[in-house]
């Protein structure tokens, strides 16, 4: 994409935040509440002080994980909407490991826990992209489905065999040294954020310098091409699930390691979907996976102050990140339609 | 063991089955009208929360609960229109834009239920459809149990299954549309148009979810609550693919479902300390294994989540 394309496709989704933001306040206005009052309060509750900036960052992690999860199989023309899943594969498993190796040195611990999240990830992102490279399953439908299991299975497993001795159903708090150490004392954004943005540069740099990441974009854009060019396309395939679903269970253990303390059955409130929502805006550069995140961070945390100072029921927040999806859904997504219908496309080659 | 098999092998499981398969299975007709004509739906879920949503409304509004289920349907029709105009007209992508509305479905609805009900969790409590019992049939020993007495939307909804897999397998018009999914070139060349196909499909799809949202906030509960669809329009995806993107074997695959369903209340409900998520589990791996081609072999229409433009050549 040349510079000029890459700046108005950017503008674009600007307009379309904008228009969602409108089409709220009109909501807003609607419903006999002030529209001042609701931005500002929006507005200073993402932005306004380091506290506010705080939150902004602490919302924004997770979706800057599962944005990347998600943008990264964009890359590769695959569709994971199974993030959700994943996130709680690694947080379920991250919790326990960290639990389990209490006796190690703080930093060693969590090291392994977080590798041992990404792991977890990882294995949930094969088994649709196994599916997907050697028998044609849709990895859409599989991931749904998997979202599911791995959703029930750790409640399963957190309710049976690791159930905290107090009425709810969760696992015993971490001790300190199984902990992500804070990035800003006081609240808890963790170091996690810039373990997220490490990736980010690191999978920017699989992409651009890699063969694997070569292969992969080229597999995005046309699988029979690299078919016939000779890219192992089913290897690539299974191998980009598999990084995606690692991003994506890291989204997990971050949130279990720097922020919750502890694995919670049912904890998510949709990250892996919004990380859809991240990924669609940021398109095909993964570095703009990043203004994105903080961009639902913020309506995140904004959308708090405004329940709480101006008494709107924050899901408007919901709404407005709907609404951006299906703004930005329709003309902006030209590169990624074109490398889904190129997958399609090898698809129907193939039967 | 025996209060397993009590539990499994209870009667009173089948009269929940069929109550439980009737949302799922109308979506899940939803989704196979529309996949058929060539756009994937995962926005069933949304369609379904928004018929549950409008038909409360509706409901409250004009104290009839036919009123409501009217509204219902057209709830689900309109947020499907607005992916049909994205999916058919704007070419945005189709699991992107079900995302969106999705998401979008989820936040309206719990905004406006606070907005309108000052509450955080429920609706007021609206008149409910009451039940039929049909005569003749109630007294039948055990078919009477199960079948006789239901809401009368149970009744109406396996009737227009059956007429859903009628218009799909027996009418030119199903015709043509299974054609427009499987190949939209040749739909075209034939004079078929396709993209009035898919419209009429995807809002038909958006009809019959938010019917099955209806059945849930006017016949099984009274009230809209948040979220209350609860998955059930993935649930019906699933049902929608198992059962072949067929009406009648998605209906089949909805007992399935829902009898597992069944089971899984009755366990959470009985002394047995037998986690119930593993039971719950059952139909998303049995989707699984169907994809896999691990039981039977399912295949979705050929063109399905492909666009069309009339006058184009072949991709």
């Amino acid at each position: 994409m040349s510079f000029r394309q890459e700046v108005s496709k950017y503008a674009y989704s600007a307009v379309a935040v904008i228009m969602a933001l409108v089409i709220g306040g009109i909501l807003i206005w609607a419903s006999g509440y002030s529209v001042r009052d609701a931005y500002t309060n929006l507005f200073m509750g993402a932005f306004g002080g380091t506290y506010s900036l705080a939150t902004t960052v602490l919302m924004a992690t997770p979706l800057l994980f599962t944005g990347l999860s998600v943008a990264f199989a964009f890359q590769c023309g695959l569709f994971n909407v199974g993030a959700e899943g994943q996130l709680y594969a690694g947080a379920f498993t991250s919790a326990i490991v960290a639990l389990a190796l209490s006796p190690l040195p703080s930093v060693l611990r969590v090291t392994i826990a977080l590798l041992a999240g990404a792991g977890a990830g990882a294995l949930v992102g094969f088994l649709p992209g196994y599916l997907k490279a050697k028998l044609g399953a849709h990895e859409v439908i599989t991931t749904i489905m998997l979202n599911y299991i791995a959703i029930l299975f750790t409640t399963f497993l957190t309710k049976t065999y690791f159930k905290d001795p107090g009425p709810v159903d969760q696992t015993v708090l971490l001790p300190l040294g199984s902990r992500l150490p804070e990035l800003i004392s006081g609240t808890r954004v963790s170091l996690g954020v810039i373990l997220g943005i490490v990736i980010v540069a690191f999978l920017n740099h699989v992409m651009r310098r890699t063969v694997l990441g070569y292969e992969i974009e080229v597999v995005g854009q046309n699988p029979r091409a690299a078919e016939y060019g000779g890219v192992n396309v089913s290897l690539r395939t299974v191998q980009a699930m598999m990084i995606s679903g690692a991003v994506a269970g890291l989204a997990g253990s971050v949130e279990v390691l720097g922020t919750l303390y502890r694995f919670i059955p049912h904890f998510s409130p949709g990250y892996g979907f919004t990380g859809i929502a991240v990924a669609v805006i940021a398109g095909s550069n993964l570095w703009a996976v990043i203004p994105a995140a903080l961009l639902f961070g913020a309506l995140q945390s904004g959308g708090q102050t405004m329940q709480l100072f101006a008494r709107i029921p924050m899901e408007l927040m919901t709404t407005v990140q709907g609404l951006v999806i299906l703004f930005v859904a329709a003309p902006a997504l030209g590169n990624i339609i074109l490398r889904l219908k190129n997958r399609a496309q090898e698809g129907g080659a193939q039967k | 063991m025996s209060e397993l098999i009590d539990i499994i092998f209870n009667i009173n499981n089948l009269t929940a089955t069929i109550r439980m398969a009737v949302p799922i299975a109308l979506a899940a007709m939803g989704g196979a009208f529309s996949e058929r004509s060539g756009v994937v739906n995962i926005g069933l879920e949304g369609m379904m929360l928004t018929g549950a949503f409008t038909g409360v409304i509706a409901c409250q509004i004009s104290g009839s609960p036919w009123v409501g289920v009217l509204f219902a349907v057209i709830g689900g029709g309109l947020i499907a229109a607005i992916h049909a105009v994205l999916t058919v007209g704007l070419r945005a992508n189709h699991v992107v834009a079900g995302v969106g509305i999705n998401i979008l479905a989820s936040g309206t609805t719990t905004w406006l239920m606070q907005v309108i009900w000052k509450r955080k969790g429920t609706s007021d409590l609206v008149t409910g459809l009451g039940t039929w019992s049909i005569p003749v049939l109630r007294d039948i020993p055990v078919i009477g149990t199960v079948l006789g007495t239901h809401s009368p939307l149970v009744y109406i909804s396996f009737t227009l299954i059956i007429l859903g897999w009628v218009l799909m397998f027996k009418t030119p018009l199903g015709l043509r549309i299974r054609m427009t999914g499987e190949h939209p070139e040749a739909a075209d060349t034939v004079g078929i148009n396709v993209r009035a196909i898919r419209y009429f499909c995807v809002i038909l799809s958006g009809c019959l979810a938010g019917l099955g949202g209806g059945y849930l906030s006017l016949a099984w509960l009274n009230w809209f609550s948040k979220d209350m669809s609860a998955g059930r329009g993935y649930m019906a995806l699933a049902a929608c693919i198992f059962g072949g993107w067929n009406p009648l074997k998605g209906l089949a695959a909805s007992f399935l479902f829902s009898f597992t369903d069944a089971i899984q209340m009755r366990m959470q409900t009985s002394e047995l300390r037998i986690a119930t998520e593993l039971v719950q589990m059952i139909p998303y791996i049995l989707t699984i294994l169907i994809l896999a081609g691990a039981v039977v072999r399912s295949r979705p229409p050929a063109a399905l989540g492909e666009h069309y433009e009339s006058g184009q050549t072949s991709q």
